[in-house]
């Protein structure tokens, strides 16, 4: 008898107790926290610098964090904080990684027989990897491991390389890499050096073959200085760089990779062509076009100049009519 | 209380009776928090919290209520309802006063709730007939000993991830084999002279 009800007694107490505390103690939380969680990615990936999505809505909420943080969501998931937020996104450029290695790897693992755990991070401990090439990807695919998004694909040579459809520019590879040779660029920017080799040319087409062997070629060819060979190793700075892709088209070795040049018939790009009929005259495209390519007078129908045009394409983004024809999509 | 025999309390709690692994009490957040060394530490702070304020309340519950009626059998259930309402409590009250400390033990205060360490300490500060200050000082430094033996567990685990185990082995085969080493090390606190 006294055991149930001291119990009882107790029990009811205690329930008593945390039903006054949750009332004294209620915290008020901002339910817009939980509606951007929502509409977060929910990959934790931390590319925002917030340990993970949760961690990344409190933060925009408060109004710490910009609305266009999060990387992986893009200008969507801006968009859709804005609207809970009730403010203007401010739009966010996309962001790819590239691998600057063409990896022709299982062609190179001559220097040692390496036994120990197939990770990067592990095999570059032993006198920095078992491949010839002391700048080349190891191949043991640290960065395929650690891609939240699925975006890195092993290549058939042993190397990798990064699907521009898939990868969000979280950048998560780009600290999986011992080797630093995975960077972050504009998504617009379409040509890449795929090499990190500083050794002398020579050396290069001794062990490696496809790799850059610092001939200048492409520093001559760039119509606008943005690739400079440095250490025997051509680098493009894609702030200057406009994607003309001049410098892939005379590259001896193939290193430098011109995503643009795919797409077209030949595989090499040709000029784009004004389509008389829709354009209006406003000159937008003389005044971006890098090269002077273009000809015309205010409200005339405009002409590019096949010889002067580098068939970078900036005007075909920027005509507003939308009267220049360039490759299929 | 003399000060030197809450000292002995203490260095007993910490090494010589370690709840984890002497005692092999909390076995299951000794296996599960102690993959990272940080979750460890939170792991291990929210427990020493607990433990040593579950320590004064239910020495005074079984001071002021069992023993007054006799009803020292309904010691278990009784412990069990006060220490989970005592966390629920403990929880709503850091995140409305202390956020900062509730923040960082996160997760880990509800889920020591039904911890059996904190059960064991409590109903061990009874049996050893501990006053209430040695019942206290008994439950922090319970909470201490824990922390120390998940630590360390959390420090080797990480190097683990590192190291070329056999296939059969991996994983928590081998987290098994590392605690029993351990707890075989510990065994060796028991032979030390104190007080």
């Amino acid at each position: 008898m006294t055991a149930a009800l001291v119990l009882g007694i107790l029990g009811l107490l205690l329930g008593l107790a945390l039903a006054l505390a949750s009332k004294a103690f209620y915290v008020e939380k901002d339910e817009r926290i939980e509606k951007v969680e929502q509409v977060l990615p929910q990959a934790n990936c931390g590319a925002c610098g917030y340990a993970g999505c949760a961690a990344f809505a409190e933060a925009v909420v408060k109004g710490e964090a910009e609305i266009s943080g999060c990387i992986p969501g893009g200008s969507d998931t801006a968009a859709a904080i804005a609207g809970i937020l009730g403010k203007k996104a401010s739009s966010s450029e996309k962001v790819v990684a590239v691998v600057h290695c063409r990896g022709n790897i299982n062609a190179m693992r001559n220097r040692f027989e390496y036994q120990g755990i197939k990770d990067c991070n592990a095999a570059i401990l032993l006198h920095g990897g078992d491949v010839d090439c002391l700048y080349a990807c190891l191949g043991y695919y640290s960065c395929v491991e650690a891609c939240p998004f699925d975006a890195m694909e092993k290549t058939e040579n042993g190397g990798v390389r990064v699907d521009e459809e898939k990868c969000v520019g979280c950048g998560v590879c780009v600290d999986a890499c011992p080797k630093k040779i995975i960077e972050l660029k504009k998504a617009s920017k379409k040509v890449d050096v795929l090499c990190s080799s500083r050794d002398k040319g020579a050396d290069v087409m001794k062990i490696c073959k496809v790799g850059c062997i610092g001939c200048k070629k492409c520093e001559k060819a760039c119509p606008v200085d943005a690739i400079k060979v440095t250490g025997n190793l051509a680098q493009i700075d894609y702030d200057i760089c406009i994607s003309c892709g001049k410098c892939a088209e005379v590259c001896p070795t193939h290193v430098i990779e011109d995503k643009l040049a795919a797409l077209f018939p030949q595989g090499k790009r040709t000029p784009p062509v004004i389509e008389p009929e829709k354009c209006v005259g406003c000159t937008i495209c003389a005044k971006n076009c890098p090269s002077d390519a273009i000809r015309g007078k205010v409200k005339e129908i405009h002409e590019i100049e096949p010889e002067k045009c580098v068939a970078c394409g900036i005007c075909v983004e920027k005509c507003p009519k939308d009267a220049i024809r360039w490759h299929e999509e | 209380m003399a000060i030197g025999s809450l000292f002995i309390i203490a260095i007993s709690a910490i090494f010589i009776n370690n709840f984890v692994l002497i005692k092999f009490l909390g076995i299951c957040p000794f296996m599960g928090v102690s993959k990272k060394l940080d979750s460890a530490l939170g792991m291990g702070g929210a427990v020493i919290f607990v433990m040593t304020i579950a320590s004064a309340v239910t020495w005074t519950v079984q001071k002021y209520v069992l023993d007054k009626h006799g009803l020292q059998y309904l010691q278990t259930i009784v412990f069990i309802v006060v220490i989970a309402s005592l966390v629920q409590f403990i929880e709503m009250f850091l995140q409305k006063s202390i956020p900062d400390l509730y923040k960082a033990l996160g997760i880990f205060l509800p889920l020591i709730t039904t911890n059996c360490a904190i059960l064991g300490v409590t109903i061990m500060n009874i049996t050893e007939k501990y006053s209430f200050i040695g019942a206290v000082v008994n439950g922090l430094s319970a909470g201490i000993g824990f922390t120390l033996a998940l630590v360390m567990m959390a420090g080797i685990r990480e190097k683990l991830e590192l190291a070329d185990i056999p296939e059969a082995l991996k994983g928590v085969p081998i987290t098994f084999i590392t605690a029993s080493l351990m707890s075989l090390a510990f065994m060796g606190f028991s032979g030390m002279k104190i007080g």
